[in-house]
């Protein structure tokens, strides 16, 4: 039992978090905010120069062969910045699933693309569709990063497809999304051609537990960023002829920020470590670690704008975007009530009434 | 990282399991799930005494002085079982984790021969001697005077102390006075150790919201101690006091924690039984306190993992107001649980049982050890670098 990081996870975690403060600029975001959400130049060098993407891929197919907290650990760098990157879709999900559910050759075609960058993965989960044959038809809601996608992982709660850009029949309408940096796609599937992936309830664990680690790690990440700048902040504004971080009413607020911040740290490696080493924890820690990392964010980027004043609240400030991706990472994958009823089961409440 | 614990682990975490069970089916058999520290205060001294006796007391120590040099994974295995095995809360725990570590760290030779087998053996229970009537947030206001007699080389301690948990049942005592006249704030401060049983100590105690009396006030009117139970150096007594609240945030906070388990599981029982466990809000809350519970104990873990104790990273100073919160809700959640039923008792004492009991007494919690709002100045001081309160004039 040691709760902290190796030498080497210590060193991918200054290795990530430098080259996200680096390069995911808030102009290269906002410039991808404008199309379709994804730096394309920032994945491809986060995939080919960094060589980070297959971090917890096989290393058979192109991986590293890590765990969950070597990967936690880059969505929590790229967190920090809102980088608008296709991890939570082609890695975090699509690649993940694969891995643990999809056939030998699925894998052998699709896993090498995705760690490269080549290809750009997305899942749909909750897919309301009906299969006949190798043919789906129906809709997929919710599809993060799916217009910029080349390949989508869909899933229901019984089976899982590999569905390619370009298929006959599909539809990808790109939706107006709150948060532009992780903007959805709406699929239409008119007898679509899919591909079964083999086991198809290992893909859709995989799929949850590595959407679950991988938005909780940017939740933190970006929740830690919000009190770091609102800290500076507190220390360079003068009214009353002090800095404002100097009054009690702002420096609590500041402190409860980071008491939360703690905590949600220790829920996603706790959450992160209980899936690698096969936890009977690994539930619950999951659970958790959403729940409470999403709850934190969102806490923490509403309390950016509100101790920025008015300079918060305008476009130009880069408060909104983590006040965005933290609303949307608090939705997506099971809202903080859905999962906390989960540990209510867990726990032994029983039903609810 | 990992989290998973060694073979050798497990075998130490059968043999811990084997000895608690084994008491608390036994002859300890009385005080299984005994939380608060008042009730039964002979039959705890019995057990603090079992507990020296088979070497469980101080696991953590060298074994030179009664301990077993146990790794921190075998402390915190020691944690759990300890709960899992519904052990009754220490009255020992000041000696155990406060006096004892700062003995060890800052005491001479001399001292640690002198006090160490008793706190290790469970003989001679301590308690802590900080807060005054003006000393409570402003710690480093203390007035207590203590001055060296040169004919008897003895400290002699003059003023009063409050909030003294456990002082009734205690046999020594940690001050902090002040030893340099006209000397201010944390400087020109002493830490004296002082047996609690002499004619210059008055011990009163302070009945509270519970009807319970764990705190009491102390007297000292010329009250004394030989000059070989100072600790450190005259007017060091800041810095002393101060590592000291270092290590309250150790290993202790696990021993901590598992009083706060076998609450949580009394209130899911509460719920599951008067079936308030099928009310979606009641369930939510629940699970919240389940969820901080945990995030409690791997946020120990990792301040126990954190390398450099000497340097304690800022999470650290979140703990005090994580866990202090976190059980001023939970008394609000028994109580929701239990409805009307909690606010009735038997017998005609005013005397609760555990629930209501951890309502009320868990505002303490919040005020203690440095209040909600002192907690908060220090975690935006020390940990996020922001300005610091300015000081007053009066």
């Amino acid at each position: 039992m040691n709760f902290a990081f190796t030498d080497e996870q210590a060193m991918i975690a200054e290795t990530a978090k430098a080259f996200f403060d680096e390069n995911a600029t808030s102009e290269r975001t906002r410039a991808a905010m404008d199309k379709d959400g994804v730096d394309r130049a920032l994945w491809h060098s986060f995939c080919q120069e960094l060589g980070l993407a297959g971090i917890a891929l096989p290393e058979a197919h192109g991986g590293s062969g890590l765990g969950l907290v070597e990967f936690a650990i880059l969505a929590e760098a790229a967190g920090a910045q809102v980088a608008a990157l296709p991890m939570l879709g082609s890695l975090a999900m699509t690649a993940h699933g694969l891995a643990r559910g999809g056939s030998e050759a699925q894998k052998a075609v699709w896993l090498p693309k995705l760690a490269s960058g080549e290809a750009i993965g997305a899942t749909g989960l909750a897919a309301k569709v009906t299969a006949s044959g190798d043919r789906l038809s129906g809709t997929v809601d919710f599809v993060a990063h799916g217009a910029s996608a080349d390949v989508f992982l869909i899933a229901t709660d019984s089976a899982a497809w590999l569905v390619e850009r370009g298929a006959a029949g599909l539809i990808v309408a790109a939706c107006t999304t709150l948060d532009q940096t992780r903007p959805f796609a709406r699929l239409t599937l008119t007898d679509t051609p899919a591909e079964p992936l083999s086991d198809a309830a290992a893909a859709l664990r995989a799929a949850q537990e590595g959407g679950w680690i991988c938005v909780a790690a940017e939740a933190l990440g970006g929740a830690q960023a919000t009190l770091d700048r609102t800290v500076g902040y507190a220390q360079e504004r003068i009214q009353f002829g002090r800095q404002i971080g100097s009054f009690q009413a702002y420096k609590h607020r500041l402190a409860d920020m980071m008491v939360e911040i703690e905590q949600a740290r220790s829920a996603v490696y706790w959450a992160a470590c209980a899936v690698d080493e096969g936890s009977d924890e690994a539930p619950i820690a999951l659970h958790s670690a959403k729940s409470f990392a999403a709850d934190t964010y969102f806490r923490c980027a509403g309390d950016m704008i509100q101790l920025h004043g008015g300079i918060g609240f305008t476009w130009e400030h880069d408060a909104h975007l983590f006040f965005k991706r933290a609303k949307a990472i608090q939705s997506m994958l099971g809202t903080s009530a859905w999962h906390r009823e989960r540990i209510a089961q867990l726990i032994g409440l029983g039903d609810a009434a | 990282m990992k989290l998973g614990f060694s073979p050798e682990d497990e075998a130490f975490r059968a043999e811990a399991a084997d000895w608690l069970n084994a008491q608390m089916h036994g002859e300890f058999g009385d005080l299984k799930g005994l939380t608060g520290l008042t009730a039964a205060a002979e039959r705890r001294k019995e057990w603090e005494l079992k507990l020296g006796e088979d070497r469980w007391s101080v696991i953590g120590w060298p074994s030179q002085w009664g301990g077993r040099d146990a790794t921190l994974a075998q402390q915190v295995i020691f944690a759990e079982e300890y709960a899992r095995a519904g052990a009754p809360g220490r009255i020992a725990h000041m000696g155990v984790e406060l006096a004892g570590p700062t003995i060890l760290t800052f005491g001479t030779e001399q001292q640690k021969q002198r006090f160490l087998p008793g706190i290790a053996s469970g003989k001679v229970l301590w308690c802590q001697g900080y807060s005054e009537p003006n000393a409570g947030s402003d710690l480093a206001n203390v007035r207590t005077k203590a001055r060296l007699d040169a004919a008897t080389d003895e400290w002699v301690v003059d003023g009063q102390k409050i909030w003294t948990s456990l002082a009734q049942i205690c046999d020594w005592i940690f001050v902090v006075a002040r030893s340099e006249e006209g000397s201010k704030g944390p400087k020109g401060l002493t830490f004296l150790l002082m047996p609690l049983d002499q004619p210059g100590i008055t011990i009163r105690p302070i009945r509270q919201i519970n009807g319970a009396a764990e705190f009491n006030e102390t007297f000292f009117d010329g009250a004394r101690t030989a000059s070989g139970n100072l600790v450190s150096t005259p007017g060091n007594g800041w810095q002393v006091a101060m590592g000291l609240l270092a290590f309250e945030r150790g290993v202790s906070t696990l021993g901590q924690q598992m009083n706060f388990r076998n609450e949580l599981d009394a209130i899911i029982a509460a719920a599951r039984e008067n079936g308030s466990a099928q009310d979606p809000l009641i369930r939510q809350r629940i699970a919240k306190a389940e969820i901080g519970l945990r995030l409690m104990r791997y946020g120990a873990l990792r301040m126990l993992s954190h390398t450099d104790h000497a340097r304690p990273d800022g999470a650290a100073l979140t703990y005090k107001l994580q866990w202090a919160s976190w059980r001023r809700s939970l008394g609000e959640l028994a109580m929701d649980v239990l409805g009307q039923a909690g606010e009735v008792t038997d017998g005609e004492d005013y005397h609760f049982p555990m629930l209501p009991n951890l309502f009320l007494s868990a505002r303490a919690d919040t005020i203690y050890g440095g209040t909600n709002q002192i907690q908060r100045n220090i975690v935006a001081e020390r940990a996020l670098g922001l300005p610091r309160e300015p000081r007053g004039s009066m």
